[in-house]
C-alpha cells in the first residue's frame, strides 16, 4: 500500500446512519462481497481526497465489541487485524449516551478515531443540545458535526479525517476500572507481555480476558505460555467476582458505561430522558394494541402485492423481451445444435435469470423503505409473539411471506434478520412456502382430477401441507441443528424518519447487482445443464423411422390431391388452376380467422362465409374443399408424428434415463418413470413440470395457463388417479428448491454445504411424506 | 417495592436494580445500557401482549417478557 493511501474504518450502532455517511463519501465507488468463512457482508468503498486515496471499510453495525456476536467480532477483528489507520465512528446524536458507549471500547482498541455526531438536527429537534467541544475534549479526540440524510459535513468529516491520520498522534485513552480491577488488569498486562506472538493491544486483551470473552480465551489457549495466563484469569475473575459480588463482565460494562454517563451529564444539558418524542406519537398508532396487528397485516399485503403483481407486468416484457430476441436469432441461424444451444439453452438460461429483476428491485425497494423508515422494527415488534411459538424470530415472518410468491426474493429478504442462526432457519424453510410457480402444476392437476367443488379444498390442503411443514421443520432445525441458548431478541425501535431516495436507490442497485453477479451466473449455468439434459444425446434411436413416416404421409397426401382435384379437373399442378389456388386460400383464411378479441370464429359465421364462397363458383368449390380437408389431415399426422419424436427423444435424454434409473425409488410414490422425467427437469423452475409432461405426453407445446390437451392425455392414462395427482402436487411442492432458489441460497449462505443440505433434506422430507400419503390412500381407498 | 420489569404496568416507571441471567441474553440487555441505576419507562405491550417496548436512556427497546423478567428494578 503506498503512502498516499489511507484506510478508514467506519464504525457504529445500528441505525446510527452510517451506511448513509459511508454512501455519502464513496458515491458509486464501492463494493459489496463477503468476509471470509462468514455471512457477514463487508463493504468497502474509494473516494480520492486532498490527493489521496481513501479506502473505506464499512464495518457491521454493533453496539459493543463483546465476542457473543459475530457482527461484533468481524468489526473487531478488521480493526485489530488489518489496522486501519483511522476509526471513524458515527454516532447518533439524539441517541448519544447509548452510542457512546461503542466509542469507549473502540478507544480502548489502542487505534486513532474520529467521532463523527450525525443526526444533529434530529437531536436539536428533541431540544437536546450538544457541546462538542466539551465531548472532543473529554473524549481527547476530534468530533465532527453532520447530518448524513442531507450530505452536510461529509466534508468537514474527510478533511479531519485526513488531517488526524496525517499527525498519527493520539492521546492515549485509559478508563479507570477502579484499584481493585486496575491492580489485575496491570498484573495480567505484565504476564501478556513475556507472549511475543499476541497482535492485540495488551490492555484491551487483558480486560476482554476478564470480561470471559470466549474469543480473547481462544486466543490464549493456542499460544505458548497461554495456560498461564489463563490459570491467572480465573483466579482473579474468582476474586473480583466475590469482591464486587456480581459477574465481572457485569461490573466491567457497568463501569463503562458510567463513564459514559458522566461524559453524557458533561456535553448534554439535563433533559428529560423519557420524554415523549414525534416517533412515540407515530407509534401509538402503528404499533397499537387493537389497531397494530391490521396494519401491521395492510403492509405486508402492500409489500406483497408490490413485489409481485407489480412485479409481473416488466416481469411480462422481460419474457417478451427474451423471446423476441431469441424468435430473431432463431431466424437468422440455419436450423442445428448451434441454434439450439443458443436460443432454447443460452437465450432461455440469461431469460430464466433476467425473470426475477423486477422482484428483486421491488422486493428491495420495499426492504429499504421498512427499515429506513424504521418500520422494520416495530413489525417485528407486532408478529414476534407469533413468530417465536415456533421458535423463529419476527423479522423472519416477511421473508417467509414472500414464500408464497417466490422462494428466491424470500431467500434475499433474510438479509433483515441479524442473527445467523434464525437466518439461517428461516433460510432453510422458506421454499416449503408454496410459490407462484408450482401453481400451474396444482392447477393442471386438479383440474384433471377433481370436481370444481373439491378443486378449493385440495389446492387449500396443499398450502397447508406447506406451512405446516414449515413450521415443523423450524422448530426440528432449531433443536437439533442450532441448538443453544436463544438470542436475545433485545432490539432497539429507533425513531422514524424520512428515507432518503438515494440509500433507498443505492439500496436496489447494490442488491440487484450482487444478484446478477453472484446468483445469475450459477442460474444460467444450471439452466444450460438443465437444457443439455433433456436434449441430449441428439441422436438416439427411435421406435420407428419417422423421417419415413412423413414422407409417406406427404406421399399419400400427394396422390389424393392428384385422384381426386387434379385428374378430375384436368390439370397438373395446383398454379394451372389460379382460381382453384385463390379458392383454398379462402378457405383456409375462413378457418383460421379470428375475430376482434382474438378468439376462433363462431361455427355458424364459418358457415356461412363458406355457404357463400360455394355460392360464387360451385364448380369448383368442392374441389377446394377437398384440397383443404387433404391438407389439414397432412398436417394433423405429421404434427402428431414430431410430437411423439420429442416425447421419445425426451424420454431417452439424460433427463429421461435419470427419469428411468429412479423409477424404483418413486414408484412407492404411485409415480412412474414419466414422472421422474419430469420431476427432473423441474429442478430448473417447478412449473417446468407441466411443458414437460406435455412433451412425453407427446401433447407438444402446452401453455401452462390452458393445458386442455394435456388434461385429456393425462386423464387417459392409466398411470395417474386422484390420489398420485395429489401425491405428485405434494411432491412438487415440499422436493428441493428450483435452481434459481438453490443459486440464491448458496449466495446468501456463502455455502455450498447448506445448500446442498437443502436439497437433500427437502427431496427427502417430500418423499417421505408423499409415501405416507400414497400408500395411506391406497390403503383407504 | 422491587420487581422484575415484565411485572410493570404500561407508563411505569423503574430504576434498575440489577441484571440477572447469564450468556449472551444477560450481555446483550447490558450493553444495551440497561445497567444499575439506570430508568426506565414501559412503554407499552404488543398486540398480542409480548414482547413489550420500554424507554431507556433517551430510546425505544423492545424486549421479551422472558428477558424483562431477568430485569430487577425498584418502583415507587
Amino acid at each position: 500500500m503506498s503512502a498516499r493511501n489511507l484506510t478508514v474504518a467506519l464504525a457504529g450502532n445500528p441505525n446510527s446512519g452510517k451506511t448513509t455517511i459511508f454512501n455519502n463519501i464513496t458515491g458509486a465507488r464501492q463494493h459489496v462481497g463477503n468476509y471470509p468463512g462468514v455471512t457477514v457482508e463487508r463493504r468497502e468503498g474509494f473516494r480520492r481526497y486532498q490527493g489521496k486515496e481513501l479506502l473505506l471499510v464499512d464495518l457491521p453495525g454493533t453496539y459493543s465489541l463483546t465476542a457473543h456476536s459475530l457482527d461484533e467480532l468481524v468489526a473487531r477483528n478488521v480493526i485489530v487485524n488489518e489496522k486501519p489507520d483511522i476509526i471513524v465512528n458515527i454516532l447518533d446524536a439524539s441517541n448519544l449516551e447509548r452510542n457512546l458507549y461503542l466509542a469507549v471500547q473502540l478507544l480502548e482498541l489502542e487505534r486513532p478515531v474520529v467521532l463523527a455526531l450525525n443526526m444533529t438536527d434530529v437531536a436539536e429537534q428533541r431540544g437536546l443540545k450538544i457541546n462538542d467541544k466539551v465531548l472532543s475534549k473529554k473524549m481527547g479526540i476530534s468530533v465532527v458535526r453532520m447530518v448524513g440524510n442531507r450530505n452536510r459535513g461529509t466534508e468537514e468529516l474527510l478533511e479531519t479525517v485526513v488531517a488526524a491520520a496525517a499527525t498519527n498522534e493520539y492521546p492515549p485513552f485509559r478508563l479507570d476500572y477502579g484499584q481493585e480491577i486496575e491492580a489485575r488488569i496491570a498484573l495480567i498486562t505484565e504476564a501478556l507481555v513475556s507472549v511475543t506472538e499476541v497482535k492485540y493491544p495488551l490492555r484491551w486483551l487483558a480486560i476482554k480476558l476478564l470480561e470471559n470473552d470466549q474469543d480473547a480465551k481462544a486466543i490464549m489457549s493456542e499460544v505458548v505460555g497461554g495456560t498461564r495466563i489463563l490459570n491467572l484469569i480465573e483466579k482473579a475473575r474468582t476474586e473480583l467476582a466475590a469482591a464486587f459480588n456480581d459477574e465481572l463482565e457485569l461490573v466491567i460494562a457497568e463501569i463503562r458505561y458510567r463513564f459514559v454517563g458522566e461524559v453524557y451529564r458533561q456535553v448534554v444539558p439535563a433533559n428529560n430522558d423519557l420524554a415523549k418524542t414525534t416517533s412515540d406519537k407515530i407509534d401509538d398508532v402503528l404499533t397499537h394494541r387493537i389497531l397494530g396487528l391490521p396494519i401491521f397485516f395492510g403492509i405486508m399485503w402492500l409489500l406483497f402485492n408490490i413485489v409481485f403483481t407489480v412485479g409481473a407486468f416488466p416481469q411480462e416484457w422481460l419474457e417478451q423481451g427474451v423471446e423476441l430476441i431469441g424468435t430473431l436469432l432463431g431466424q437468422s441461424l440455419p436450423d442445428g445444435e448451434l441454434k439450439s444451444l443458443l436460443v432454447d439453452g443460452i437465450i432461455g438460461g440469461v431469460g430464466s435469470v433476467i425473470v426475477f429483476l423486477p422482484n428483486i428491485l421491488l422486493l428491495f425497494l420495499g426492504i429499504a423503505l421498512l427499515e429506513d423508515t424504521g418500520y422494520m422494527a416495530r413489525a417485528a415488534f407486532v408478529v414476534d409473539r407469533i413468530m417465536r411459538a415456533v421458535g423463529l424470530h419476527g423479522k423472519s415472518f416477511i421473508p417467509l411471506l414472500l414464500g408464497f410468491g417466490c422462494s428466491v426474493p424470500a431467500i434475499m429478504g433474510t438479509r433483515t434478520l441479524e442473527n445467523p442462526r434464525d437466518r439461517m432457519v428461516t433460510i432453510l424453510v422458506a421454499p416449503l412456502m408454496s410459490c407462484s410457480a408450482r401453481l400451474p402444476v396444482y392447477t393442471l392437476l386438479t383440474a384433471t382430477f377433481f370436481s370444481i367443488e373439491m378443486a378449493g379444498t385440495v389446492l387449500f390442503s396443499v398450502y397447508a401441507v406447506g406451512i405446516v411443514l414449515a413450521i415443523l421443520m423450524a422448530l426440528i432445525f432449531r433443536k437439533f441443528l442450532f441448538p443453544g441458548e436463544a438470542e436475545a431478541f433485545v432490539m432497539e425501535m429507533p425513531p422514524y424518519h424520512l428515507p432518503t431516495m438515494r440509500s433507498i436507490f443505492t439500496h436496489m442497485w447494490e442488491r440487484s447487482i450482487l444478484y446478477l453477479k453472484k446468483a445469475g451466473t450459477l442460474i444460467l449455468v444450471a439452466s444450460i445443464l438443465v437444457w443439455f439434459a433433456t436434449n441430449y444425446p441428439a441422436n438416439v434411436e427411435y421406435s420407428m423411422d419417422y423421417d419415413q413416416e412423413k414422407t409417406q404421409v406427404e406421399e399419400a397426401f400427394n396422390a389424393q390431391v392428384v385422384e381426386q382435384v387434379l385428374l378430375p379437373l384436368q390439370i397438373e399442378k395446383l398454379d394451372d388452376n389460379e382460381e382453384l389456388g385463390a379458392l383454398i386460400g379462402e378457405i383456409t383464411a375462413i378457418h383460421e380467422a379470428k375475430d376482434e378479441a382474438g378468439e376462433d370464429l363462431e361455427d355458424t359465421l364459418k358457415t356461412e362465409q363458406l355457404g357463400q364462397l360455394e355460392q360464387a363458383n360451385n364448380t369448383l368449390y368442392p374441389f377446394a374443399l377437398q384440397y383443404y380437408e387433404f391438407e389439414q389431415k397432412k398436417q394433423e399426422q405429421t404434427d402428431s408424428l414430431d410430437k411423439q419424436q420429442a416425447g421419445e427423444k425426451l424420454a431417452q435424454s439424460y433427463a429421461g434415463q435419470l427419469g428411468r434409473t429412479m423409477e424404483p425409488v418413486i414408484r412407492p410414490l404411485g409415480f412412474d418413470w414419466k414422472i421422474g422425467v419430469g420431476l427432473v427437469s423441474a429442478m430448473a423452475a417447478k412449473e417446468v413440470l407441466v411443458s414437460t409432461l406435455g412433451t412425453i405426453y407427446s401433447v407438444g407445446e402446452v401453455d401452462e395457463e390452458d393445458s386442455t390437451s394435456l388434461q385429456d392425455a393425462l386423464a387417459a392414462d392409466p398411470a395417474f388417479n386422484p390420489l398420485v395427482a395429489y401425491c405428485l402436487m405434494i411432491f412438487t411442492l415440499i422436493y428441493s428448491p428450483c435452481l434459481a432458489a438453490l443459486a440464491v441460497l448458496r449466495r446468501e449462505t456463502n455455502s455450498w454445504k447448506w445448500t446442498a443440505f437443502s436439497f437433500c433434506y427437502s427431496t427427502v422430507l417430500a418423499w417421505i411424506v408423499t409415501l405416507v400419503v400414497y400408500q395411506v390412500g391406497t390403503l383407504l381407498l | 417495592m422491587i420487581k422484575t420489569l415484565d411485572h410493570l404496568e404500561p407508563g411505569e416507571t423503574g430504576v434498575v436494580i440489577k441484571v440477572q441471567g447469564s450468556g449472551p441474553v444477560k450481555r446483550r440487555i447490558v450493553d444495551m445500557g440497561i445497567v444499575g441505576e439506570t430508568h426506565i419507562q414501559v412503554q407499552k405491550l404488543a398486540p398480542l401482549g409480548d414482547p413489550m417496548e420500554i424507554k431507556v436512556k433517551n430510546f425505544n427497546l423492545s424486549l421479551r417478557k422472558s428477558e424483562a423478567a431477568l430485569i430487577e428494578v425498584r418502583t415507587q
